[in-house]
């Protein structure tokens, strides 16, 4: 539940950026998969892989570690409707975007909160 | 966690910035000398995106600011009033290139692009609000 949070989180600045830039000339809006990204997050899918290591045959080699691909990849929209200036962003879309990452957001704190609601009443002395 | 504030906060900067430049070429429509005695030129303002923190991350994210203001290269109206103190010798004025129905389109676009920030700015107050209050009854 809190990698949900921490997502939403994440997709809201995204789509905040979205919308500020609504008249940036040459701004490509983004956004990413949230189911996709949470179960990268969760390391449910066959997503992004580990980060290659290097073999070591000889105590004396130097340890090494690549990068690994990030679970966290905001995708660029394609747009229904282009403009002149280059920019892609589609304030309906956005907004849609925006109320429906905001509604999750809430739910997921619901929850949380319900949880630890249930936890204290269960503390609660009869 | 507080990038939404410093997203949306620019955005309301750059388009107030937005509306000063329509407000000034609105107002000076019918300016014929300025301090350099030259008719007014309408003025643009440019927006950049203005990424926060490392530009080179997976996750750019960013405000947007205003990276210059522009005058515009369009010609000046020149309008038939011998009677006018600032004619030439054919009895024309340069009048300023103000498209005062294209100014007008861009204060409405500015303030409806203000009107959708806020809401964002509320929108994550109110989630904030919510996070605060977690496990309260």
């Amino acid at each position: 539940m809190q990698t949900a949070l921490a997502l939403r989180q994440r997709r809201m600045e995204l789509l905040a950026t979205n919308i500020a830039n609504a008249d940036t000339p040459n701004y490509k809006a983004r956004d990413f998969d949230f189911k996709q990204a949470l179960a990268d997050a969760m390391g449910i899918s066959n997503g992004p892989l580990p980060p290659p290591k290097l073999t070591l045959t000889s105590e004396r080699h130097i340890p090494g570690e690549g990068f690994g691909g990030t679970n966290f990849s905001p995708k660029y929209r394609i747009p229904y409707q282009t403009s002149m200036d280059g920019n892609t962003v589609e304030m309906d879309i956005e907004r849609l975007a925006f109320a429906d990452n905001t509604t999750q957001q809430q739910a997921g704190l619901n929850f949380v909160s319900s949880d630890i609601q249930r936890l204290m009443s269960a503390l609660q002395p009869t | 966690m507080f990038a939404v504030f410093k997203i949306s906060g620019s955005a309301l900067m750059a388009n107030s910035q937005r509306m000063n430049a329509v407000a000034s070429n609105i107002a000076n429509a019918n300016s014929v000398s300025g301090p350099d005695g030259q008719p007014y030129r309408a003025r643009q303002v440019v927006f950049q995106m203005q990424p926060l923190g490392d530009a080179h991350s997976t996750h750019p994210i960013g405000g947007v600011r205003v990276s210059g203001v522009v005058e515009s290269k369009a010609p000046f109206k020149r309008v038939y009033d011998p009677g006018n103190p600032m004619a030439d010798g054919y009895g024309y004025v340069n009048m300023p290139n103000v498209d005062v129905v294209a100014e007008t389109v861009n204060m409405i676009a500015a303030s409806r692009s203000y009107q959708a920030n806020v809401e964002v700015i509320n929108t994550a107050k109110t989630l904030m609000n919510k996070t605060l209050s977690i496990g309260q009854s």
